[in-house]
């Protein structure tokens, strides 16, 4: 970062990218030798095998939302990613789409298009409804875009509430639309040229041949006239105006693209729910969604299709109590080593938290006797239920110990030095009670805090994402 | 060729540019001078349509620029590079003046992404043309540097790359925004060379901002000097260089700061 703008520097770039030194050396010469696309190719065939491997329908069903993640991610990503524009009200394409769909394949308004006809005017709709909503970004960036689109975020979520009773003048009485909280249930199968998707199997294979064609369409399109007039825009409004790109078209289209693809997904999803509801498309999922776009790196396609996957997979993983604690001990240990130096120090306060927890653990044992064990689990909890102390009333001392452990984090945070040394082991032995006691039991709300803790530590240690670039803002 | 009559602007109440006429003509270099803050950006951001005038014409051969969007200024034929350079930093070096053939170029979006015989002849005649205008260069923005980002780029490569990016959008009339400010003399030097190259291999029309008063010398065919958004004098170099509001300009500049 020091030498840039240095062009012996830049130089020598190829002589330091070939040295990688170490065992790995030859096995990651040999990867960064295989092009990209038989990469995803082999991925991709790795990942169509899931439904054969398995013959559980719930990992299949998380094959199926994944690819929904992957999609949305890859759409967000073009109005994101590329073109630099902060959307908050992507999730209403989504539900758009859904709803859309539901409509038109259901006895809501009695309404059963056939499916390549109604996934055309999905698709068509909601690149319509991207253009519209895409209008206040002629004049509005950044902050302001975000909060005006958020706006339209909630507005879509609300008419999804209401519009079960919505009065018409020519009608008689008021016309049940969008079916209101209940949603529309009872959606027609997606049935393409005569073969009908019924299973979930069916829908995965569907959703992985268009994951497939978005992400190959989408990695043309980058290194395309249209892909660099983006990214042109992104890095700078003013002199991409002024080397006579149309702007405000191209934040449109940008918009547009995004919208369809959204669209396009959630007609998928509501085939595949069989239903659509309003809290389908709340703003977890749009968290949820730009977790996956960072996570991976905006504007990097393998990136933002892992982060997706990583997004749609970890909070089931959660549901097993031992993963649930791989994820939570992994990820601490991981947001230590990124940020603790020197070496030394990193070991001085592993093996302190280590220490304090056995005598923590033998202090209390004699207070609490027949402490239950740790949640059930593996080898993994059978360990772990011989250094957490574990009381008998798990629920209050939890709780306490939960209340306790914010003011704690946030002291070491604001701790120096030696005193920041000194104070880790026994927050992060806190940190442990607290999940062991109260968190790895539910999973609904652990989800969220473990989802904020690794994006807090990939702030830190890869502010650029999983595979994206560092972005060089201004020299 | 490019002609203003009568332009004027203000900001907030500050007249930045008054009544000003100016014209530059077929493949002429005419060359702003003027002390700092005296306008000479804005008449650029006049002309490119950044900033819109309160009053006066601007005509590109006869066809009126005024109000309009600024990326249709920059298709009618003017492009520009900036004081404070502003490259796409993040795309590599060839990116940069490929992005700058949009206009000009038609490939749709479904052409891209099906990779038509078409799409696939524009990019590869794109990707020529960009090699083409930074070979301009030598070899300054040559071999492994098109694949760089161009925030690896040296000061002086940056300020090149902005001038292929301008020239990539087949600019009518170009506008150099103090072209060799920060440079060293041999790049000075280099630059004064390259403006003349401009004009003389690629047929450019010139209009060029510039302190260092060599370079002016050097390349002008004729010299405009603004003093507080008002033209104080125009001809050719050794006309204006001698006249008495000129010289006051800079000096009463000079005896300003060093009260
Ligand atoms: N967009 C703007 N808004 C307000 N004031 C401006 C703007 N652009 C330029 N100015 C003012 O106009 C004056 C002339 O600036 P400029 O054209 O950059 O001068 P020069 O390029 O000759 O040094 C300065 O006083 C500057 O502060
Ligand atoms: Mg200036």
């Amino acid at each position: 970062m020091t030498k840039i703008g240095t062009d012996e520097w830049v130089a020598q770039v190829g002589e330091r990218t070939e040295a990688y030194r170490g065992l790995t050396a030859p096995v990651r010469r040999t990867w960064d030798g295989i092009p990209l696309g038989w990469r995803f190719a082999a991925a991709m065939l790795l990942v169509a095998l899931l439904p054969v491997a398995t013959d559980s329908s719930y990992v299949v069903r998380v094959g199926v939302n994944a690819f929904l993640f992957g999609l949305l991610a890859l759409g967000l990503n073009v109005v994101v990613g590329y073109a630099g524009l902060l959307d908050l009200g992507y999730i209403a394409f989504y539900g758009f789409g859904a709803y859309t769909y539901a409509l038109l394949s259901s006895d809501q308004i009695g309404v059963h298009l056939p499916a390549e006809l109604t996934l055309i005017v999905v698709v068509a709709l909601t690149a319509g409804l991207g253009y519209v909503l895409g209008l206040p970004s002629r004049r509005l960036l950044g902050d302001y875009l975000a909060i005006v689109t958020l706006f339209f975020g909630q507005v879509f979520v609300q008419l999804a509430i209401h519009l079960d009773r919505l009065s018409l003048p020519w009608a008689d009485g008021p016309v049940n639309v969008t079916g209101g909280p209940n949603g529309i249930v009872g959606i027609d199968p997606i049935r393409l040229v005569g073969v009908t998707f019924s299973s979930v199997t069916d829908y995965f294979y569907l959703l992985l041949v268009a994951f497939v064609a978005l992400a190959v369409g989408l990695h043309r399109l980058t290194a395309s006239r249209t892909g660099r007039a983006w990214r042109a825009l992104r890095e700078d409004p003013l002199a991409a105006e002024q080397m006579g790109l149309p702007v405000n078209r191209l934040k449109l289209l940008a918009f547009a693209v995004g919208g369809a693809v959204a669209g396009f997904a959630g007609a998928v999803f509501a085939a595949v729910q069989v239903g659509v509801f309003p809290q389908n498309f709340e703003t977890l999922l749009l968290i949820m969604i730009y977790a996956a776009v960072i996570l991976g790196g905006a504007g990097s396609l393998p990136g933002v299709a892992i982060g997706a996957a990583v997004i749609a997979v970890f909070p089931e993983v959660l549901r097993t109590p031992d993963y649930a604690r791989l994820i939570f001990y992994g990820v601490v240990l991981g947001g230590l080593v990124a940020l603790l130096r020197p070496w030394s120090r990193l070991a001085a306060v592993l093996a302190g938290t280590v220490v304090l927890g056995f005598v923590v653990r033998f202090a209390t044992a004699a207070a609490w006797p027949d402490a239950a064990a740790v949640a059930p689990g593996g080898l993994v909890a059978r360990a772990l239920g011989a250094w957490v102390a574990t009381p008998p009333n798990a629920t209050t001392v939890g709780n306490v110990a939960f209340v306790l452990l914010v003011p704690a984090v946030l002291a070491v945070t604001r701790l120096r030095g030696p005193a920041r040394t000194w104070a880790l082991p026994t927050v992060l032995y806190l940190a442990a009670f607290v999940w062991e006691t109260r968190l790895v039991a539910e999973p609904s709300v652990t989800r969220q805090l473990v989802l904020g803790a690794i994006l807090v530590v990939m702030m830190t240690a890869r502010p650029q994402g999983l595979l994206g670039t560092p972005r060089v803002e201004m020299l | 060729m490019l002609e203003l009559a009568g332009v004027s602007k203000s900001f907030g109440g500050l007249a930045v540019i008054r009544d000003l006429d100016l014209h530059v003509d077929d493949r002429e270099i005419l060359s702003v001078i003027g002390p700092n803050g005296a306008g000479k950006t804005t008449l650029f951001n006049l002309v490119t349509g950044v900033v819109a005038p309160d009053a006066g014409a601007i005509r590109l051969d006869g066809q009126d620029l005024a109000g309009r969007p600024a990326h249709e200024i920059a298709q009618a034929g003017i492009s520009r590079t900036f004081q404070s350079i502003r490259l796409f930093l993040n795309m590599t070096v060839l990116e940069n003046v490929m992005a700058a053939t949009y206009a000009h170029t038609g490939a749709r979006m479904w052409q891209s992404v099906l990779r038509t015989p078409a799409a696939r002849r524009e990019e590869a005649a794109v990707r020529a043309q960009a090699a083409e205008h930074l070979a301009f260069f030598g070899t300054r923005l040559q071999g492994y540097r098109w694949d760089q980002p161009a925030y690896s780029l040296s000061y002086a490569n940056r300020r090149r790359l902005e001038i292929a990016r301008a020239m990539a959008t087949r600019p009518r009339v170009l506008l150099l925004d103090e072209p060799a400010a920060g440079m060293n003399p041999a790049e000075t030097h280099e630059i004064t060379e390259l403006i003349a190259r401009l004009r003389d291999e690629v047929g450019h029309t010139i209009a060029v901002i510039e302190h260092d008063m060599h370079v002016v010398e050097g390349i002008s065919d004729r010299v405009v000097a603004l003093d507080h958004g008002v033209k104080i004098a125009e001809g050719s170099f050794d006309e204006v260089a001698a006249d008495t509001r000129v010289v006051e300009a800079y000096l009463g500049l000079r005896t300003a700061e060093r009260k």
